[in-house]
C-alpha cells in the first residue's frame, strides 16, 4: 500500500468510527427524550401511549391509599382542569406529602381496567417551599394567573 | 456599628483596580517592548491576592459571629448551625462561591508568578495579563450583580439555614476541590492565549504548561470523586453518578482536560498537534466556566430563572461571548503560523494518543448535546424535556472501552514509529495475565461472572498490567531512578484507570437492591446477607431532630454491623434529609436508607448490596495521586534544558 493509500483508509476509517458514534449518540437520544405532561394534558390525549414520560402535578388531598404488607401506594395527582390516578410502588421521597407537588417518571397503563399513569421513580424537591418550575407552570390559568385544582380548595380549608 | 462587610466591599473594589493593571499594562509592555510594564504584573497579582483574601477573611469572619445585616449570611446561616458549616456556608451558595472563585484564580495567579522566575519575561507578563482579564470578568461580575457583602436593614434576628444538603463533610471540601480545578484551568488557558499572542509554541513551551494542567486536572479529578461519594451516602438513592446536569457540568471540563493532557504530552515530546492543544486549552477552561454558571445560576433549574435577574443572565452571556469569542477569534487569525515540527505516524504512541484524544472529544460532546438540549428546548419553548440517564450510559460505554484498550496499546509503543511485533513481545504475558485474572477474579471475589464482565475486566487488568510493564520495562533496562517521575505518575493513573473499571464493571453489574416493608423484630435477606429492623428511636442533633433506625447485619448468622440510618429534620427550615447507613469494606458495601413510617410502627427500608463499589473512588483517587506525582517531574522544574531526556512522557 502507498502511503497515500493508507491515509486515504486512515480517514476513510476515521469517518465511519464517527459517523457511527453519532449514529448512536442519536438513537439513545431520541429513545431518552423525557417530556413533561399535566395531568389534563394526559387527559386531553396528549400523552405517548407507548413511551415513558414524567408527569407533574400536586398529590390530591385524601387520595394517598397505602396497601397493608407491601410498598404499593396510590395517589391522584392533580392540576386545575383534571386529575390522573398514580400507583407506584417503593419509598416515596422525603417531601412526598398530600398538597405537594411533585413529578412522576413512568408510563401510561391500565389499572382494573381504569386509565392510570404506572410510576417508575417519584421525585419531590428538598425543599418545602419549592415546587418544580414544570409543575408550578401545570399550575396557571391559560391568562396565566395560579389556580388551584377544585379538590384541593375544598379539602385545604 | 461594624463596618466590616463594607471594608470586605472596598477590598472587592481595590481588588478590581489591580486586576484591570495586571490585565492591561503587562501585555502592553510586550506589545511595545517596554520591560518595566510588564514587571507590573508580578506585584499586581500579589496585590489582588492579598485583598481578595482579606475580603474572603471578613466574609468567613461575619458569618463566625452571625451578622445577620449582611443579606448573604442571613440567607444562608443560623445562630444554631456548628462552626463547621458556618465557615463552609461562605461558600454555600452563589455570589460566596463567586467570590471562592476569584480568591482561588488569585491564588493559581500568585502561584505562576511566584513559579515562573525561569520564564522569559514576556511570556509571563502575558500569561499574567490574560488571567487579570478572566478576574476582571469575574468581579466585575460579583460586584455588579452578585455582591457577597451587600447589607439588609433592619437586620433579621435569626438566619435562614444553610441547605441541609451541604451540611455534611463531603460538601465542606467537594466545591473548593471542583473550583480549584476549573479555575486551574485558566492557567493553561492563559499560556495558550499567551502562545497565539507571541506565536511561539515549542517543546518549553509544552513544558511550562504541563504541570499547571496537570495540577488543575488533579484537583478536579478529586473535586468529582467527593462529590459521587457524597452523593452516596447523603441523597439515600444509594447511587454514584446519576447523570445529573450538576455532574455533567464538571464531568464535561474533567473529559476535555485529560484530553488536553495527553496532547499537550505529544506537543512537548514531537512538536505536533500544536493548534490542536491550544483549541483544547480553551475548550477546557470555556467549560469549566460553563459548569461554573450552569451550577450556581439557578440555569438548570429552569431558564426563567434568569427572568427573574436578568442582569445576572446577561452578564453571563455576554462574559461567555467575549471568552470564547474572543480566544476563538484570536485562534483563528493566529494558530495557523505553528508549524508542526514532524509527522504523525499511526501506529506509534502519538497516534494512540490521537486516537485518545477523538474518543475524549466525543464523549465530551455527547454529554454536552445530552446536558444542554433541555435548556436549548426550553428557552426556544419546544417542549419540556429532560435527557434520561440511560442516553449517557448507552452513548459512554461504548466510546470509554476503546480508550482503555489504547491505554494498553500506547504504554506498549514508542513515539514515532512503533511497531507491531515489539508490541506483541512486550504486551503478551500482559495480555495472558490479564485474561488470566479477568476470569477468575469475579468467581473467588463474587462468585460468579458473565462474558461481557469477563471481557471489560480484561481491559481493566490489562491496563494495570501494562502500567505495570512499562515501568518494568524501562526500570530493567536502565533503573528505576533514571525514570521520570512523570512517567510514574502516568503509570500510577493508567493503574487508577483499571481500579476505575473494575469497580464500575462490578458495582453496576452485580449490585442488588431492595425496598422492603419491616415492622420492628422483621428480618429480610440480600445477596445471603441478612438484615434485621430493630425499631427506631428519636435523637436531638445540634440543629436537627432525627429518627435513626437500628438494622443489624449478619452473614451466616454472624453479626457483622448494626447500621444506623438517619431521617433528620433540621429545625430552622423544616427541610428533610436522609444519612444512609453504610458497612463500607473493598470488595462490598452493604448499605441500609430509611424510608417512610408506615403502619403498625413498620418501615420502608431500602437496601443494597454493592459489590467493589469503593474502587470506584478508589481508582479516582489513583488518578489524582499519579497527577500529583508528574507536577514533581524534574524537566518541569528546569524547563530551559530542552532537548533532555527522551522516551518518557
Amino acid at each position: 500500500m502507498t502511503p497515500r493509500r493508507r491515509r486515504m483508509l486512515l480517514i476513510a476509517f476515521l469517518l465511519l468510527g464517527l459517523s457511527a458514534a453519532t449514529a448512536l449518540v442519536l438513537k439513545a437520544f431520541e429513545q431518552n427524550l423525557l417530556y413533561f405532561y399535566s395531568p389534563s394534558q394526559v387527559a386531553a390525549g396528549e400523552a405517548p401511549t407507548d413511551q415513558r414520560f414524567r408527569l407533574g402535578g400536586l398529590v390530591e388531598f385524601g387520595s394517598v391509599k397505602r396497601t397493608d404488607g407491601n410498598l404499593d401506594v396510590q395517589f391522584t395527582l392533580a392540576d386545575c382542569e383534571g386529575s390522573m390516578p398514580v400507583i407506584f410502588s417503593g419509598i416515596l421521597p422525603d417531601l412526598f406529602r398530600e398538597g405537594q407537588g411533585i413529578v412522576a417518571y413512568g408510563r401510561l397503563g391500565t389499572v382494573a381496567t381504569e386509565k392510570a399513569f404506572i410510576a417508575d421513580e417519584v421525585l419531590a424537591k428538598h425543599d418545602e417551599t419549592y415546587m418544580s418550575p414544570e409543575v408550578a407552570d401545570a399550575m396557571k390559568n391559560a391568562d396565566g394567573t395560579k389556580c388551584m385544582p377544585p379538590g384541593m380548595l375544598q379539602s385545604a380549608s | 456599628m461594624n463596618m466590616l462587610p463594607e471594608l470586605g466591599h472596598f477590598a472587592l473594589c481595590i481588588a478590581l483596580s489591580l486586576a484591570i493593571i495586571q490585565a492591561s499594562i503587562p501585555v502592553a509592555g510586550v506589545l511595545t517592548n517596554r520591560p518595566l510594564w510588564m514587571r507590573a504584573a508580578r506585584p499586581a497579582a500579589i496585590g489582588q491576592f492579598g485583598f481578595l483574601l482579606l475580603a474572603f477573611l471578613i466574609l468567613t469572619y461575619s458569618f463566625i459571629v452571625s451578622d445577620f445585616s449582611v443579606s448573604y449570611v442571613a440567607h444562608n446561616s443560623n445562630t444554631s448551625l456548628p462552626l463547621q458549616y458556618r465557615i463552609s456556608a461562605v461558600w454555600g451558595a452563589h455570589e460566596g462561591s463567586l467570590l471562592l472563585w476569584v480568591l482561588m484564580l488569585a491564588g493559581w495567579t500568585l502561584a505562576v508568578a511566584v513559579f515562573s522566575k525561569a520564564l522569559p519575561r514576556d511570556m509571563t507578563a502575558t500569561v499574567l495579563s490574560v488571567m487579570g482579564m478572566v478576574s476582571i470578568g469575574f468581579l466585575l461580575f460579583m460586584l455588579l450583580t452578585s455582591n457577597p457583602f451587600d447589607r439588609q436593614f433592619p437586620a433579621p434576628a435569626e438566619g435562614r439555614d444553610l441547605n441541609p444538603l451541604l451540611q455534611d463533610f463531603g460538601l465542606v471540601i467537594h466545591p473548593p476541590m471542583l473550583y480549584m480545578g476549573y479555575v486551574g484551568f485558566s492557567v493553561a488557558f492563559a499560556f495558550a492565549i499567551a502562545a497565539l499572542i507571541s506565536g511561539r509554541l515549542d517543546t518549553a513551551w509544552a513544558r511550562w504548561t504541563r504541570p499547571w494542567t496537570t495540577s488543575a486536572w488533579m484537583f478536579l479529578t478529586l473535586g468529582i470523586m467527593l462529590g459521587s461519594w457524597w452523593a452516596y451516602h447523603e441523597l439515600g438513592w444509594g447511587g454514584w453518578w446519576f447523570w445529573d446536569p450538576v455532574e455533567n457540568a464538571s464531568f464535561m471540563p474533567w473529559l476535555v482536560g485529560t484530553a488536553l493532557i495527553h496532547s499537550l504530552a505529544v506537543t512537548e515530546k514531537r512538536g505536533i498537534f500544536k493548534s490542536w492543544t491550544v483549541l483544547l486549552a480553551i475548550t477546557a477552561f470555556s467549560l469549566s466556566l460553563l459548569g461554573t454558571f450552569l451550577v450556581r445560576s439557578g440555569v438548570l433549574v429552569s431558564v426563567h430563572a434568569f427572568a427573574t435577574d436578568p442582569a445576572r443572565g446577561v452578564f453571563i452571556l455576554a462574559f461567555f461571548a467575549v471568552v470564547v469569542g474572543g480566544s476563538l477569534v484570536l485562534y483563528a487569525w493566529r494558530a495557523p503560523r505553528f508549524k508542526a515540527e514532524g509527522k504523525a505516524g499511526f501506529f506509534s504512541r502519538e497516534g494512540f494518543l490521537l486516537l485518545n484524544n477523538i474518543f475524549l472529544v466525543v464523549a465530551a460532546t455527547a454529554v454536552f448535546v445530552g446536558t444542554l438540549y433541555p435548556l436549548l428546548a426550553d428557552a426556544l419553548a419546544l417542549g419540556k424535556l429532560s435527557v434520561g440517564a440511560p442516553y449517557f450510559n448507552t452513548v459512554f460505554v461504548p466510546l470509554t472501552l476503546p480508550l482503555v484498550l489504547l491505554v494498553i496499546g500506547a504504554a506498549s509503543l514508542n513515539w514515532k514509529r512503533g511497531n507491531a511485533t515489539t508490541m506483541w513481545q512486550r504486551l503478551r504475558w500482559v495480555a495472558v495475565l490479564a485474561v488470566l485474572t479477568a476470569i477468575v477474579f469475579p468467581f473467588i471475589l463474587i462468585g460468579q461472572s458473565s462474558l461481557i464482565v469477563a471481557a471489560a475486566l480484561m481491559l481493566a487488568f490489562g491496563a494495570i498490567y501494562s502500567a505495570m510493564e512499562e515501568i518494568y520495562r524501562r526500570g530493567s533496562r536502565r533503573g528505576y531512578r533514571k525514570i521520570p517521575l512523570a512517567s510514574w505518575g502516568m503509570s500510577m493513573a493508567h493503574i487508577g484507570l483499571g481500579v476505575f473499571v473494575i469497580g464500575v464493571t462490578l458495582v453496576s453489574t452485580y449490585s442488588a437492591e431492595s425496598d422492603v416493608r419491616l415492622a420492628p423484630g422483621d428480618s429480610t435477606e440480600l445477596s445471603g446477607f441478612s438484615f434485621r429492623f430493630d425499631g427506631i428511636s428519636h435523637e436531638a442533633g445540634p440543629n436537627y431532630d432525627s429518627t435513626v433506625g437500628k438494622v443489624t447485619l449478619s452473614h451466616e448468622n454472624k453479626v457483622l454491623a448494626v447500621l444506623r440510618p438517619e431521617k433528620r429534620i433540621y429545625r430552622a427550615m423544616g427541610n428533610s434529609m436522609t444519612e444512609a447507613g453504610v458497612l463500607p469494606r473493598l470488595h462490598r458495601d452493604l448499605y441500609v436508607s430509611l424510608g417512610e413510617p408506615l403502619s403498625n410502627g413498620a418501615w420502608s427500608l431500602r437496601l443494597y448490596y454493592r459489590p467493589f463499589m469503593r474502587f470506584v473512588w478508589l481508582g479516582a483517587i489513583f488518578m489524582a495521586l499519579g497527577g500529583l506525582i508528574a507536577i514533581f517531574d524534574k524537566r518541569y522544574r528546569h524547563p530551559k534544558l530542552i532537548h533532555a531526556q527522551t522516551g518518557s512522557v
